[in-house]
């Protein structure tokens, strides 16, 4: 270990016992990554960033929030009116939720175009599933928590999901209500909850982090870089480009939040909790629009609330369903083509979510679920044998020389560093 | 591929501006241009001046205003005066004094609106039924919300003649369903405004929805004066990284 490279004496002294600077120097400045990365590769660290905006102003909110059925409404109200800036506090929290979530679902959506999940990325890429698993859990119990007509009723819908399951359904319902219907030791409960799950959700992302580093980010060729040439180091390089990102997703996200910033909630949410008077729909947040329709696709409440897992769980073996070599979606014609219908499949359901489920509708929902299924149980996995790629360009720098398709794709262990 | 995501992006814009158009119904609503609209948009003191009153002589009678203390009132332009003036006008509880009784005072201004109700089921008795709700955040508690106070109130109808309204109901185009226990508050000249405004039924609609729309988010204006800056700045910041980015990039081979 050479403390050497850092000039400052008190740095060097550090460094010699606790190496937290040559940490930082190898994984944030010098750490080689891919000189060909596009925009799409700004969102990984947006969505650290939006993490971070998230527990920073959820904290300060939870200091003057009260987690009572007769006091939350009302102190979220207070915090609006009377606390200090409290308005702006929680404006950012609440839109800073859909724009993190805009933010993982693009991320993802790279994934699966560019194939970031396939080896040796599997563990990173089950990692951001586990995020997105936790993330949706930790928004759900949010919106439980100003407890106006929307959070309560949203809340009586989706715990009430759990009793589909045999045998242990019921008692698992309890246990989340804390008693016989949702009530105050509910909303005591999902604060608790949400309070923790963030920190969880920081946990995993530097799992997340340490498996990213070990291979290096992959790129919009999807071949390992093969030497220095084809990488740069991430400072300044990549700093400046997440920096830019972070400018323009500032401005989106400020626009949201000083011009419209109740445009992506719901109305009736401003509508203090009411047992006895159920709202004219029910609809969650937009997020969770899509497996939403899933849900309710499927006629049979525990097939639906196993669609809507099991939406997510593909993603978890989606590693192996998919066993083309080739990472990126540039050079699998076919792969391309059906990418782009399951994202505007996607889209459908999110549509369909926030409709009511009658009529076509239903029909369409229908479809659309399996569509969804269908394209990563079957389609993947046939594409992997079936498709012929194009050809992949011999390294990073060189343009496509024709020939030999498979150069440098696949599994091989990137030897570097 | 640029056509697939166009696609995309249209199927996005129509799928989002569908579903936040959702909810509004079977009814017609009426826009008007109010002047908190838009980014630059800020609220109109005399209005909202001549909104509370008609608030104070029309809706306080049934509706309560939990949200707000009479000292808020200086954000619609009042001295400190005149919101103790206001405040002394009516009788607060207030206790328990050193013998452990409750008892009446004049308000204050950090007193909130007294309700018109001690709880809901006296409110509802008052109105057969109905409850009228805490118009403190009406207008964010609405799609569209402003627009649809607006419409709400100045769309009491003579039924349709196949349209059959029970005892106690009253047709109104603007409610989801047509029917609202809430008779029609507003049939103009109900106040006589100190400056002289014009007191038919929209106008005075109109100043009720300044008020309301204050009432749901004091902070509104302060919001939208913010968040101008804000843009600028981080438009600076976009232009500066953008050329920050260019420039150090400018070295690095095209792959
Ligand atoms: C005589 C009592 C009374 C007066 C005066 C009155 N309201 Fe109402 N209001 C009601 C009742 C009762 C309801 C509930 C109606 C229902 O549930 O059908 C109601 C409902 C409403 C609603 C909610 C409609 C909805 O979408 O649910 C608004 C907004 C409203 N009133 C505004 C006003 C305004 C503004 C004024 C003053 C101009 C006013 N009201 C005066 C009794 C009154
Ligand atoms: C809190 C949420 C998340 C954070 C903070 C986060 C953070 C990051 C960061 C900083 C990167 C590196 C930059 C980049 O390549 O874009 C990254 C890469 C990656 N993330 Fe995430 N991520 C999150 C959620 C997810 C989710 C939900 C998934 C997938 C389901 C996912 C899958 C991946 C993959 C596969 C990579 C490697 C991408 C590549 O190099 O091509 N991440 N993540």
């Amino acid at each position: 270990m050479s403390t050497n490279k850092f000039s400052n004496p008190v740095v060097r002294w550090i460094d010699h016992r606790l190496p937290i600077f040559s940490f930082m120097d190898h994984e944030l400045n010098e750490y080689p990554t891919p000189k060909n990365l596009n925009y799409f590769w700004n969102f990984g660290s947006l969505a650290g960033i939006s993490l971070v905006i998230m527990i920073v102003t959820g904290i300060v909110l939870a200091m003057s929030y009260t987690p009572h059925v007769d006091h939350a409404f009302q102190s979220v109200e207070r915090i609006m009116r009377d606390v200090n800036h409290g308005w702006l506090i929680r404006y950012i929290h609440m839109n800073g939720a859909s724009f993190f979530f805009i933010v993982v679902f693009i991320h993802i959506f790279r994934g699966l175009y560019y194939g970031s999940y396939k080896a040796p990325r599997e563990l990173l890429w089950i990692l951001g599933v586990l995020i997105l698993l936790l993330m949706m859990a930790t928004a759900f119990m949010g919106y439980v928590l100003p407890w106006g007509q929307m959070s309560f009723w949203g809340a009586t819908v989706i715990t009430n999901l759990f009793s589909a399951i045999p045998l242990v359904g019921d008692s698992i319902v309890t246990m989340l209500w804390g008693g016989f219907s949702v009530d105050n030791p509910t909303l005591n409960r999902f604060f608790a909850l949400h309070y923790l799950m963030p920190f969880l959700i920081v946990g995993v992302v530097i799992l997340h982090l340490v498996a990213l580093h070990r291979f290096g980010s992959n790129n919009p060729i999807g071949i390992d870089p093969s030497g220095p040439q084809d990488t740069v180091p991430f400072h300044p390089y990549y700093t400046i480009k997440d920096f830019f990102g972070l400018s323009v997703f500032l401005s989106l996200f400020a626009a949201a939040i000083f011009f419209f910033p109740n445009f992506m909630g719901h109305p009736d949410n401003y509508i203090p909790a009411n047992p006895m008077q159920t709202p004219a729909h029910i609809v969650p947040e937009w997020y969770f629009l899509p497996f939403y329709a899933i849900l309710r696709a499927v006629p049979d409440k525990l097939g639906g609330v196993l669609a809507m897992f099991g939406a997510i769980a593909v993603l978890f073996i989606l590693p192996w369903l998919d066993r083309s070599p080739i990472r990126s979606g540039n050079f699998r014609p076919i792969f391309r083509i059906f990418f782009w219908v399951f994202a505007a499949d996607c889209v459908a359901l999110g549509y369909l979510g926030g409709m009511p489920a009658e009529g076509i509708y239903v029909v369409l929902s229908r479809v659309a679920t399996a569509w969804y299924f269908l394209h990563f149980l079957v389609i993947l996995p046939l594409l992997s044998v079936i498709e012929t790629p194009k050809p992949l360009p011999q390294s990073l720098s060189k343009s496509v020389l024709g020939g030999t398709a498979m150069v440098g794709a696949a599994s091989a262990v990137k030897e570097k560093i | 591929m640029m056509k697939w995501r166009t696609a995309l992006i249209f199927c996005w814009i129509t799928f989002v501006t569908n579903v936040f158009a959702a909810g509004s119904g079977d009814v017609v609503l009426k826009h008007k241009d109010w002047s908190f609209n838009g980014p630059f948009g800020t609220l109109d003191k005399a209005a909202m001046q001549r909104g509370f009153q008609a608030y104070r002589e029309i809706c306080a009678s049934c509706h309560s205003l939990d949200y707000i203390a009479f000292r808020n009132l200086s954000d619609l332009g009042y001295s400190e005066a005149e919101i103790k003036a206001f405040a002394s006008e009516y009788e607060v509880e207030d206790g328990p004094n050193d013998d452990g009784e409750m008892f009446m005072r004049p308000g204050i201004a950090a007193d909130r609106f007294p309700a018109p109700y001690p709880n809901e089921a006296a409110a509802r008795a008052g109105n057969g039924g109905a409850y009228p709700p805490d118009l403190s955040l009406i207008t964010k508690a609405r799609a569209n919300g402003p627009d649809y106070l607006y419409s709400l109130l100045t769309s009491y109808k003579e039924p349709p003649s196949d349209k059959d309204v029970p005892d106690g109901m009253y047709y109104n185009a603007a409610y989801p369903g047509n029917l609202i226990a809430m008779p029609q508050p507003i049939y103009g000249e109900d106040v006589t405004y100190a400056d002289g405004s014009p007191a038919d039924v929209s106008s005075i609609s109109s100043d009720l929805v300044y008020f309301l729309t204050w009432t749901a988010e004091p902070s509104i204006e302060k919001r939208k004066r913010t968040g101008v800056k804000v843009m600028i700045f981080l438009l600076i910041m976009v232009g500066m990284s953008y050329g920050a980015m260019k420039f150090i990039w400018a070295d690095v081979k095209k792959v």
